[in-house]
């Protein structure tokens, strides 16, 4: 069957995402019961994507929480998001930090490889050169923990597939601005 | 200031400090504490619904045509799920209510007890915000927080959940006193320099359009007049969605009419060939805009809205201003006026006469019938029986509703209450009662169809019981017409399950609710009947046997542009191929 000819529909025209870029927002949310729930059904009640989501309380004695999300969107989506999150009553403040360049996001990640021999050499020295501490070992595992961006945590799983890679937890993303002042 | 009291007396005593003077409801189980609060007391009238959506629906028409914030309370589980349906029709259409819950006591919270359910989680998606009072201390800030968010900003439904246990417990209340929130601000006011800006596009349109929205409704009558104001000192054109309808007059020089779908060919054709649209309280929503990527392609956009979300959501514009419509109104007249901006206004003349072509088409015209009663008419009938008299008009969903928005015309704001965004058949008749309880002498008006009127027809019974005189006019085609017609144009004339099977006799069942039940066939009676209709004091079932096939029209067919409407004489000429006009991708759209 051949596709119709036809102009586009309202729709296929919305869906069309020309240019998809990664962001990273900072939400600042009074830490009230459902608060975590009504952040993420805002994302999957509008279609949006979550790649990672972080949240802890920040502050203690007020109740602020920080909620750190990697979406991807065009950038009309991840300004929409913004708004949308911005109406949720509970939400303070909502960041872009990818805009103007200048944060720093780190992940944390354990991972688990199992070998013996070479492959233990192997992956001792690949994780000297990643900076990943040994946290865990017996004689056929290792468990590292590393730092850094989502990128080189990637890459460090992916050197240990070959060599015996068990499995992986990461925290996903969090994010602060440079600089001295607050978001 | 503060008094002890138990939790339902607290809710009373908000309900009183609110100025809520009428209170939904159906009681059950957990909110047993509250009602035996509400016995107590004659401020707060309540209102037995038959069904909880019809408490929602009742609570939004009430809202809408008085200003005020729609009370309602039910009960836990089924309670609760009943008023889903309302409570996200009063979030899409921005209707403050505020929707009181029971919950069973906290410590059966989360052990599946009888009559639970997570209403707090089930309304999330459906609220504007919602709350779990899992205390007695946060009772009495909860109540007036929530009101307090229903009611500002863009308005919308919030629940309080309130177990059983918190509404026995006693604790201190006081008054609300100016509710500072901690993260919930609305910007009212607009930034002046986004103003001044608009007005200088404004001063220098050669072909501009207002396309205004339930924005200017909701912040206010005063912002109605100053639309008038600014409409009359521009000399703009105007054209209305479906909600904002009343807010200009339709009796005004520079009305067009409805836009969108089933709007008029120059409101449409002028949105598409305008050179500046003001879209104030408007949120360019699908049935507004037809194919989005011929938009009104050619002009620049102006978009005046409360909510910052609604700016760039599916039209990218060029001047977004964040505020309320009357703020903004306010202050375009005072800078029309006060500044010589407008002396160097290009002429309109040539946009008058463009648009004055459009008209020329009557595009609302429809061939009438000496045998049948054609929807159209009986619309424009009803409309001219009630002329000069205090009228409210609610709607169902479909057909009738469209007629409804494009025949019978509207002069002032809040006086018209139809389900826009949800589009909820079954919303009118409780909406009606909602309204004739906020206006006791007015004269309110269902206009139904027969399919949606089933729907929520249990309210009929709340009518009778306190004596609410709505009268409810039915377009009887037998047919869900609205879904007939598409199945006609879209689906090869194949009406799958659209026919209104085995229907009830409506002048019996109105009898056998109490009320008075009428039926009209043909057009030379109709004006007798709606006279005995309007003369009855008591609420009427109208049975108004229509035309079955007729199509609502003006279209414009899905994916298609605003210049490419569908007109109703183009389509009553034999071998013109709906189904070939919208080609294979409409199809697929809603």
């Amino acid at each position: 069957m051949t596709a119709p000819v036809s102009p586009p529909s309202p729709y296929s025209a919305a869906a069309k995402q020309s240019n998809v870029e990664a962001h990273t927002l900072s939400v600042l949310v009074d830490n009230e019961p459902g608060v975590l729930a009504r952040v993420v059904g805002l994302f999957s009640g509008r279609a949006y994507n979550i790649e990672s989501l972080t949240v802890a309380e920040v502050v203690h004695g007020e109740h602020l929480s920080r909620i750190t999300i990697r979406t991807v969107g065009a950038p009309e989506t991840i300004e929409q998001i913004r708004h949308q999150l911005e109406r949720l009553v509970p939400v303070r403040k909502v960041t872009d930090l990818t805009i103007g360049g200048r944060s720093l996001e780190r992940e944390l990640a354990m991972v688990k490889v199992r070998g013996r021999g070479d492959d233990r050499t192997d992956a001792l020295q690949l994780a000297d050169a990643f900076r990943a501490r040994v946290v865990d070992a017996t004689t056929e595992s290792f468990i590292f923990e590393l730092t850094g961006k989502p990128e080189k945590i990637d890459e460090f799983v992916d050197l240990m597939r070959p060599i015996g890679l068990v499995e992986v937890s990461r925290t996903g993303v969090a994010a602060i601005s440079r600089g001295p002042e607050p978001i | 200031m503060s008094k002890e009291m138990s939790g339902a007396e607290m809710v009373v005593e908000a309900l009183k400090d609110h100025g809520v003077d009428t209170l939904f409801g159906y009681p059950g189980g957990a909110v047993l504490p509250i009602y035996d609060a509400l016995f107590q007391q004659e401020t707060v009238r309540h209102i037995l619904v038959r069904h909880e959506q019809g408490a929602a629906h009742a609570a939004e028409g009430y809202a809408r045509s008085s200003g005020k914030v729609g009370a309602l309370l039910v009960t836990s589980g089924p309670g609760a799920t009943n008023t889903v349906t309302g409570l996200t029709d009063a979030l899409m259409d921005s209707i403050p209510v505020v929707c009181i819950t029971g919950q069973v006591p906290t410590h059966l919270i989360g052990s599946d007890a009888f009559q639970e359910c997570d209403t707090v989680g089930i309304t999330r998606h459906c609220t504007k915000h919602n709350y779990l009072v899992r205390s007695i201390d946060e009772l009495c800030r909860v109540l007036h927080e929530a009101f307090y968010v229903a009611s500002t900003g863009r308005p919308g439904p919030v629940v309080i959940d309130i177990p059983k246990d918190v509404q026995f417990a006693r604790g201190r209340y006081s008054p609300p006193h100016n509710v500072h929130h901690k993260t919930y601000h609305p910007q009212l006011d607009a930034d002046m320099a986004l103003i001044r800006k608009a007005v200088a596009m404004m001063a220098s349109a050669k072909r501009p359009i207002f396309y205004t929205g339930g924005g200017v409704i909701n912040s206010g009558p005063a912002a109605s007049t100053l639309l008038r104001e600014l409409v009359k000192l521009t000399g703009f054109p105007i054209t209305s969605t479906l909600m904002g309808l009343g807010a200009y007059p339709s009796s005004g020089e520079h009305w067009l009419g409805m836009l969108g779908m089933h709007g008029t060919f120059e409101a449409n054709n002028a949105m598409h060939d305008c050179d500046l649209m003001i879209a104030m309280g408007a949120r360019f929503d699908d049935r507004i805009t037809g194919r989005l990527d011929a938009f009104s392609p050619g002009s620049k956009k102006i978009h005046v809205d409360i909510d910052p979300s609604s700016i760039n959501k599916n039209v990218k514009v060029d001047l977004g201003i964040v505020g309320d419509c009357g703020h903004v109104l306010e202050a375009m007249v005072r800078l029309w006026r006060s500044e010589a901006m407008h002396a160097e206004q290009p002429p309109l003349g040539e946009w008058r006469k463009q648009i004055d072509g459009w008209r020329a088409r009557k595009s609302l015209a429809f061939r009438n019938s000496t045998t049948t009663i054609k929807p159209q008419y009986a619309v424009q009938r009803l409309h001219e029986l009630t002329k000069g008299r205090d009228v409210y008009v609610t709607t169902e969903v479909g057909q009738h509703q469209m007629w409804a928005a494009q025949h019978f015309h509207f002069e002032q704001p809040n006086r018209w209450m139809t389900s826009g965004g949800l589009g909820t058949m079954g919303y009118g008749l409780p909406a009606a009662i909602g309204v004739q309880l906020a206006h006791p002498q007015a004269l309110v008006i269902d206009i139904a169809g027969e399919a949606s009127i089933l729907m929520c027809i249990q309210e009929l019974s709340t009518a009778i019981q306190y004596r609410l005189p709505v009268k409810v006019f039915i377009l009887n085609n037998e047919y869900m017409g609205m879904v007939r017609q598409w199945q006609e144009l879209l689906h090869g004339g194949r009406y799958s399950h659209s026919y209104s099977e085995a229907l009830p006799d409506f002048v019996k069942l109105a009898e056998a609710f109490g009320a008075k039940g009428l039926r009209c066939y043909e057009p030379k009676d109709l004006d007798s009947a709606i006279q005995e209709m309007l003369d009855y004091d008591g609420p009427v079932l109208f049975d108004c046997v229509v035309e079955k096939s007729e199509n609502c029209f003006p279209m414009i067919p899905s994916g298609k542009a605003h210049n490419d409407m569908l007109l109703a004489d183009l389509s009553d000429d034999a071998g013109v191929d709906l189904g070939a006009i919208i080609d294979e991708r409409g199809k697929m759209l809603v």
